[in-house]
């Protein structure tokens, strides 16, 4: 008995640019909007809703919709940063179930290496939180490393057990002629690069790249009605949940994500446990990412990370839990410096079997995509996809 | 010991936060805590996060506390101690540590507010450890 799903992935397209010298953001926005939609069997006139983020030029979905000629009846332009792409998957199902369109296209573009890196965005004095935080010079890597720095105290988590996240990254990246990084790596490579911020070293970080990808999710009805051989490659969405940690009004705790709930509720849906999952995709900014994320979904026990992803336990055909078998962002790309439509993507690839031979998990029934948006030690968004193959 | 600083980027502050940086300029840690359910918390707000009555009292802290976390910025320019410290008062705080052996610092170790001043007429309220 086939399980129930509100929607299906029908296409899914990655860009294969690291490195958008000449290409305008829109340009890359429309290209793999254009890519996702020949990969459904569908045209842009079949696109009857359309979400993005914040990395979308203009205001909201209005200046794409313009630029690509689309004809909507259903936007969403929610932006929870790097997750926001696993939460617009779940936001179209839930469109789609509702009757508010049938073909939602899902886009993702940026070309940050064209741009100066600088401190984050100054959201003025109107934003409540920065101001307590930006003048102690808070970044994105110091802010991760203080989850890191937590968790070790807490648990004893070592460097070298976080260095085996990028090790399986880097086992898989040597397969993917896109990645930007595919030399192997060791986890003595990783433990003496170079110290960025204590304890996560420049090998514990992602990399950053221009780039996108684009979904294009359709109703069962529209699943149904695609031709050979769109039909069977589409993925059932069978569960989604996202939901927001912060600094919990001066209550401030490091050792977990609001994984622990956005993961409960998209299991609770797909009406599955982690014992059924084949294969994850994690968004892993950094090492420490991906370790308390596992934690949090329940592949281990609070704490038993570092000894989980230990010894090449998700490296596909090594280890239990194959991750990131396209590279993720610490060896492949990392679009925007959003990390989670990639993601997906590469879980879609993976349940229609169309993953790298050297990488394909056999036999992949259900994969869980999972993103983390913001920042893990103040205010961040979890959201976490479980997708199945076609007959699952 | 480091006794270099780094650049402070400027506080934009809130309206119902400038009572918080007139403290700090003053030599004051001031937090804000609820009059009817008795709640601090951090950062400073006009409505209590715990209760959302609009019945809420700034009040000095005692500048004590504990490194909850902390991480040492070592690709800077100059580089520097992100922390949090989990106050006396029972709120957790963004700050830096400053004034020690970065390589020294621990988790829990007790500090206390220093007052440092920066451009623009503000005063970042850091911390440094108590010697034990």
């Amino acid at each position: 008995m086939a399980r129930p799903c509100k929607a299906y992935i029908a296409g899914a397209y990655e860009h294969p640019t690291r490195h958008a010298v000449d290409k305008s953001v829109a340009q890359l926005h429309a290209e793999v909007a254009r890519g996702a939609l020949a990969d459904a069997g569908l045209t842009k006139d079949d696109v009857d809703g359309y979400f993005c983020a914040g990395d979308a030029p203009g205001l909201g979905g209005l200046s794409m919709v313009e630029y690509m000629g689309l004809d909507v009846r259903y936007t969403d332009s929610t932006d929870t940063g790097g997750s926001a792409y696993v939460v617009h998957l779940g936001h179209a199902a839930e469109a789609i179930a509702a009757g508010k369109c049938s073909v939602a296209l899902i886009t993702l573009a940026g070309r940050p290496r064209m741009a100066t890196s600088g401190p984050l965005p100054d959201y003025g004095n109107d934003t409540p939180d920065l101001g307590f935080e930006t003048p102690f010079n808070q970044n994105i890597v110091n802010n991760y490393a203080m989850a890191a720095m937590r968790h070790r105290h807490e648990f004893g988590t070592t460097a070298e057990q976080l260095a085996w996240i990028k090790v399986a990254a880097s086992q898989h990246a040597q397969h993917n002629e896109h990645a930007m990084l595919r030399k192997v790596v060791t986890v003595e490579d990783v433990v003496n690069s170079p110290m960025i911020a204590d304890p996560l070293h420049r090998l514990d970080c992602c990399v950053v790249s221009d780039g996108g990808g684009a979904l294009v999710v359709v109703s069962p009805e529209i699943a149904k009605s695609l031709g050979d051989p769109h039909r069977d490659r589409c993925v059932k969405v069978l569960g989604q949940g996202d939901a927001i940690k912060t600094t919990n009004r001066g209550q401030v705790e490091l050792t977990h994500t609001a994984g622990i709930k956005s993961g409960a509720i998209a299991f609770e849906e797909a009406n599955l446990t982690p014992a059924d999952i084949d294969m994850v995709t994690i968004y892993d900014s950094f090492t420490i990412t991906v370790l308390i994320t596992l934690e949090d979904l329940g592949f281990c026990e609070k704490g038993q990370g570092g000894k989980f992803v230990s010894d090449g336990n998700l490296i596909s055909g090594v280890g239990k839990l194959p991750f990131n078998t396209d590279g993720g962002g610490l060896c492949n790309n990392h679009p925007s410096n959003r990390g989670s439509m990639t993601k997906i993507i590469e879980a879609t690839r993976q349940v229609r079997c169309e993953a790298h031979p050297k990488v394909q998990v056999p036999d992949c029934t259900f994969a869980l995509a999972h993103g983390s948006g913001g920042l893990i030690s103040t205010r961040l968004c979890s959201a976490t996809a479980i997708l199945g193959r076609y007959d699952a | 010991m480091s006794a270099q600083y780094p650049d402070y980027p400027l506080p934009a502050p809130a309206l119902d936060a400038e009572p918080f940086w007139e403290g700090t300029a003053a030599g004051k840690l001031l937090l804000k805590r609820c009059t009817d359910c008795g709640e601090t918390h951090y950062y400073p707000r006009a409505i209590c996060p715990h209760c959302f009555s609009s019945n809420t009292e700034w009040y000095e802290a005692s500048g004590k506390g504990s490194i909850y976390s902390f991480s040492v910025m070592r690709r800077a320019p100059v580089p520097y101690v992100i922390a949090y410290v989990r106050l006396e008062e029972g709120v957790t705080m963004m700050t830096n540590i400053i004034d020690c052996d970065f390589d020294t610092l621990a988790i829990d170790d007790q500090v206390e507010v220093v007052f440092h001043p920066i451009d623009g007429g503000f005063t970042l309220p850091l911390f440094t450890p108590i010697a034990a």
